[in-house]
């Protein structure tokens, strides 16, 4: 069981956050493979920001621009150039700096690196990675969007959310290895939190272990295990969902929290299992609620699952609004602790 | 100019590029008349008229160079060695075919001879070829990545970015545009305030060059150049070729948005009776020896749709596979 890490190697071992610990993997599989090499905005340049949030830095000092590859402001190109250089044999991690600009790059995406391998008759691999950061935090409409629901609905291509340290550098490191496009989606909030009152307190540092590990694609991790209702949720909302989950706890509610991880391909295994023990079900995620991703959870529950439910399946999600830019109107519209909690006891009138 | 070069690559050369001309521009008939036997599904974007320009440019790539091509791709499929056997098959939608059916008319290509899945979004093959041009860098590969593309494109965002971004890298890449002065049924001048696509390419500090798409010798000899060049280091170059496409945009197309003595005059043209007088007048060559070609480019389109007609279709499973790796 992967996720059950052991509590006394947590409380002695290193401990990383996840900006560090995506550092850490994306170097090792430098390391490991010639062929993997790094391409975007802002990423190389001496005296830059190592990235949008830093995620890179040092890195040109030891792997060189030949294999940190700074593009210009041109989305497109840096989606279509991990594309082709992909089918040339080549593993890029691409970066976008925010998930909002994906936007820019949606042909290259959904039309070219998702399609062409099955265009080919299978004859051609596109093994690239595209990281992208979502989430609200004060920068208004279009550099907090959370779109990773619209990946999902591509055959072809594999959507990840890391939520932790441990586990955002052990999947990255099977994406590198995947031989399709995988997109990783990052919340900024939760790269460098060691407490900062910004990211709600929280202190996401995790145990990374120094020896190497995979977290294999696919695979949803039960974070705290419970038999009342299944909580399923990413980024910030797993988060706030495990705060939930502890204070329900006092009230004799005992919630199963878990992060699915990979969005598509969805380990339904681990969800129905869990939602067959709980017969309740609580989706949480800062996409907006109309086609997110907790449509489709929901929906694959209800056709596997309807006859284990003793309530309604519940979604807590952005509202279906353009993200303002004032924090006080961006707390009334993202899932926060009061909504998650309001939502979970209503299944229990 | 081209008579010199015509003398300068010898007969061998000029004899297979005919031969070239004649294969791209009699498959594409074959398969116009097949499709009308209602023996082809789907629609039909075709290369007559342009061949000059696949042929001209793909004679100096080898297999392990690559190329990107367009929804017009199947004279590019021919010209960089696709069979005609597993092209048509792809056309006929059977399981033999160069991509199992899943590609079709307008994603011809086959990743065994150095072609990509061609790509049938307008300047999609822009920024895609960015990435085998830092590939093939990275690797000091020395091979080359030639991108075809048409007038249309380069009113897309993706030109632009790829055009720069290959610049600036030194990319090993051939940006070929097939000027055929219509995009669907639109003049390029009635979307674009200049004439010469070439001239874009300074914008970005690119060296090109405006070459007569309708002479396969000239088109040739500039892809030589430029390819030299681009394989040398010396980063991207851009060729536009003046053409024509002598049907519709696709198979529906009645092509009302142009008269029929603008057709004449590019038919006048025509690169194969161009490279044709000069063999015959070379004296090397009799009309016999040219109708010997067609002979022989007739019996291996018909070996060709016998194979097509005579695959198996793919299997309902092949639907839902190759989506992953």
């Amino acid at each position: 069981m992967t996720q059950m890490i052991d509590e006394q190697q947590v409380a002695t071992q290193r401990k990383l956050t996840i900006a560090e610990a995506l550092r850490e993997g994306i170097a090792e599989e430098m390391r490991r493979d010639e062929s993997v090499f790094l391409i975007g905005e802002d990423i190389g340049i001496e005296g830059g920001f190592g990235g949008a949030f830093g995620v890179y830095l040092g890195l040109t000092d030891e792997f060189g621009h030949d294999r940190i590859v700074d593009t210009p402001i041109s989305e497109k190109v840096i989606a279509g150039a991990a594309t082709g250089a992909a089918m040339m044999g080549m593993r890029p991690i691409a970066d976008m700096q925010y998930a909002d600009f994906l936007f820019e790059c949606m042909d290259e995406l959904v039309n070219q690196a998702a399609k062409m391998r099955y265009m080919s008759g299978g004859k051609v691999r596109v093994p690239m990675v595209m990281r992208a950061p979502v989430g609200a935090t004060a920068r208004g409409a279009q550099h907090g969007q959370c779109p990773e629901s619209y990946f999902i609905h591509v055959p072809g291509l594999k959507v990840v959310c890391v939520s932790d340290a441990y586990h955002a550098k052990g999947i990255l490191k099977s994406a590198v290895r995947d031989d399709n496009p995988v997109l990783i989606f990052e919340h900024k909030l939760l790269y460098g939190s060691k407490g900062r009152a910004s990211a709600g307190g929280l202190d996401l540092t995790a145990y990374v272990p120094e020896e190497e590990y995979l977290f294999p694609i696919g695979k949803a991790v039960i974070k705290r295990e419970g038999r009342d209702v299944t909580i399923v949720a990413t980024h910030i909302s797993l988060y706030r969902s495990m705060q939930v989950a502890t204070e329900l706890a006092q009230a004799g509610i005992e919630c199963e929290v878990i992060d699915p991880i990979t969005l598509n391909p969805f380990d339904k295994e681990t969800l129905f299992a869990s939602v067959q023990k709980t017969g309740r079900l609580v989706i949480v995620h800062e996409d907006t609620l109309t086609g997110g991703w907790g449509a489709e959870v929901a929906a694959l529950v209800a056709e596997h699952c309807l006859f284990y439910l003793e309530a309604p399946i519940k979604r807590v999600a952005t509202f279906d609004t353009v993200l303002p830019a004032a924090p006080s109107l961006e707390q009334v519209v993202v899932p926060t602790v009061e909504r998650i909690k309001a939502t979970i006891l209503s299944l229990f009138d | 100019m081209t008579t010199e070069y015509f003398n300068d690559i010898g007969l061998e050369k000029n004899l297979h590029l005919y031969k070239q001309l004649v294969l791209l521009r009699r498959f594409e008939e074959r398969v116009y008349f097949q499709y009308m036997q209602g023996e082809i599904p789907g629609t039909l974007h075709q290369y007559h008229g342009q061949e000059a320009v696949a042929v001209g440019v793909c004679d100096h790539l080898s297999k392990t160079d690559w190329i990107t091509s367009t929804h017009r791709p199947h004279g590019h499929a021919l010209a960089k060695g696709v069979s005609p056997r597993a092209a048509m098959a792809e056309l006929y939608a059977k399981a033999t075919g160069c991509c199992k059916a899943k590609g079709g008319s307008m994603h011809l290509g086959d990743p065994e001879v150095g072609m990509l899945p061609a790509i049938a979004i307008v300047g999609g093959g822009n920024t895609i070829v960015t990435g085998l041009g830092l590939a093939f860098k990275m690797r000091r590969s020395e091979q080359v990545a030639v991108c075809f593309f048409g007038d249309g494109a380069t009113n897309e965002g993706a030109f632009h970015e790829g055009l720069n971004f290959a610049a600036v890298q030194k990319m090993p890449i051939v940006f070929v545009c097939e000027n055929n002065l219509y995009g669907a049924s639109t003049p390029y001048h009635a979307v674009s305030p200049i004439t010469d696509v070439a001239d874009r390419a300074c914008a970005y500090g690119v060296p090109a060059q405006i070459v007569d798409g309708m002479d396969v010798l000239a088109v040739h000899q500039a892809a030589q150049e430029a390819i030299a060049s681009a394989r040398g280091g010396s980063g991207p170059v851009l060729l536009e070729c003046k053409t024509y496409r002598y049907i519709g945009h696709s198979r529906s197309d009645a092509r009302h948005y142009r008269t029929r003595e603008e057709e004449a005059a590019w038919a006048a043209k025509d690169p194969i009776p161009r490279l044709g007088n000069m063999l015959i007048e070379s004296r090397q060559v009799s009309q016999s020896d040219l109708d010997a070609i067609e002979h022989e480019i007739e019996s291996v389109l018909d070996d060709a749709v016998e194979f097509a007609r005579n695959s198996p279709e793919p299997t309902p499973e092949q639907a839902v596979m190759d989506i992953f790796a």
